[in-house]
C-alpha cells in the first residue's frame, strides 16, 4: 500500500477539472474544511458504493461546513455521466492528464495498475492535512472515519 | 476494523433469544437488490443456528439512490408500532421488485393495518426520525453500503453468501461457547 501524506502535512494545492469547462483548485475552498475522496474508479458494480454513500452521508459533512471532493484518474465526460447515474450532489475531480498526478502528490498511486488508493483526506480550514487514511482497495472505507476527524478539528 | 457503536437494545427489531451467543445485526435498504438477495440467505443463517443466533435489523435507505427505500423503511416500522415489524419486513422483501407506495398500502391492508393510517403517517414523516437514526448511527458505526453485516460487534467485510456467513458466525459461537 501506498504512503500517503500523514496529518500535520500542508495539502498540496492543485488544480483540476471539475467538469469539461470548469476547473476548480483546492486554495479556493480555504476557509472551510475539506473532504478529500480518493477512489478507484467510477462504476463501481454495488449499491452504495463510496461515492454514493458519501452522497447519502452529504448533509453530515455538511453540519461542519465541509467540502466533499471526489478524485479519481477517470476523464471529465466520464465522471459526468457517473455522476448523473448515481444523482451525487458533490463535484468529481478528473485527475487525468498527466494521469494520477494530484493521487501522487498525495502518495495515493498505485503505479502497476494506473490508478489510486482509495485514500481518504481532511483537511482544516486552513488548508493542512489533519487527518488521512487508506483503505484496502476492496474495502469500501465508509464515512465514519471522516465524521470522526471532523470532529476533531479545532474550532 | 469497524466496530457497531450502539448495541443492540429495547429500541430494535430482534428475532432470537437476549443471550444467544451470537448476534447479527443488517444494515439494510427495502430497495437495495443485493439485500433483497441476503433475505433468503439470513432466513437459512436462522434456521441453521436456531437459538444460537439473534438477528437485527436496522434502516439504512439509500434515498438518493433508491426512491422508494425510505417509504418502505418507515412502512416497517409503522408496522412495528402494531406488533408487525417482521411480518412486513418480510412481505417488503418478498415483494421487492414490485416495490411502490401502492404495494405498501396492499401489504399494510394483508395484515390488517389501516392503509390510511399508513398513508397520514408517511405524509407528516411520522417514523422519518426514527429511520434517520438507524442511518446516522450506522454511518458512525462503519456501514459502507447495503448490506452490511455485523457479527457480535465486528463488521463483516467478507462476502455475504450463505457459507461465508455461516462460518463467520460459526466461529463467533465457538469463541462464545469456549
Amino acid at each position: 500500500m501506498s504512503k500517503i501524506l500523514p496529518a500535520g502535512t500542508p495539502a498540496p494545492d492543485f488544480t483540476l477539472h471539475v467538469t469539461p469547462d470548469q476547473t476548480l483548485s483546492l486554495k479556493e475552498l480555504r476557509g472551510r474544511p475539506v473532504i478529500l475522496a480518493f477512489y478507484p474508479a467510477d462504476w463501481s458494480p454495488v449499491c452504495g458504493d463510496q461515492m454514493a454513500l458519501y452522497n447519502e452521508v452529504l448533509p453530515e459533512f455538511h453540519r461542519f461546513n465541509a467540502e466533499l471532493l471526489g478524485i479519481s484518474v477517470d476523464g471529465v465526460w466520464c465522471h459526468a455521466a457517473f455522476s448523473r447515474d448515481r444523482k451525487l450532489h458533490f463535484p468529481l475531480l478528473a485527475d487525468f492528464e498527466p494521469k494520477g498526478a494530484v493521487a501522487k502528490l498525495y502518495g495515493a498511486f498505485r503505479d502497476g495498475d494506473g490508478f489510486s488508493e482509495r485514500a481518504l483526506f481532511v483537511l482544516d480550514k486552513n488548508g493542512t492535512i489533519r487527518w488521512s487514511y487508506v483503505s484496502p482497495v476492496a474495502v469500501n472505507p465508509g464515512a465514519d472515519g471522516i465524521l470522526e476527524a471532523l470532529e476533531n478539528l479545532p474550532k | 476494523m469497524a466496530k457497531l457503536k450502539v448495541p443492540v437494545g429495547p429500541a430494535d427489531h430482534v428475532q432470537g433469544p437476549a443471550d444467544a451467543p451470537v448476534t447479527l445485526v443488517e444494515y439494510g435498504d427495502y430497495e437495495c437488490p443485493h439485500c433483497g438477495h441476503a433475505y433468503p440467505i439470513v432466513k437459512a443463517l436462522q434456521k441453521r443456528f436456531g437459538r444460537q443466533l439473534r438477528f437485527a435489523f436496522r434502516n439504512f435507505p439509500l434515498r438518493e439512490m433508491h426512491p422508494n427505500a425510505e417509504a418502505a423503511a418507515e412502512t416497517a416500522e409503522f408496522a412495528a408500532t402494531h406488533d408487525k415489524f417482521w411480518e412486513m419486513h418480510d412481505l417488503i422483501y418478498e415483494n421487492q421488485q414490485d416495490l411502490s407506495n401502492q404495494l405498501l398500502s396492499d401489504l399494510a391492508k394483508r395484515l390488517r393495518l389501516d392503509a390510511r393510517e399508513l398513508a397520514r403517517a408517511l405524509e407528516s414523516g411520522e417514523f422519518t426520525g426514527r429511520v434517520r437514526k438507524d442511518f446516522s448511527e450506522g454511518v458512525r458505526s462503519g456501514v459502507n453500503g447495503t448490506p452490511t453485516f455485523f457479527i457480535n460487534g465486528q463488521r463483516h467485510d467478507a462476502d455475504f453468501d450463505l457459507e461465508t456467513l455461516a462460518r463467520a458466525i460459526g466461529e463467533s459461537v465457538a469463541v462464545r461457547n469456549a
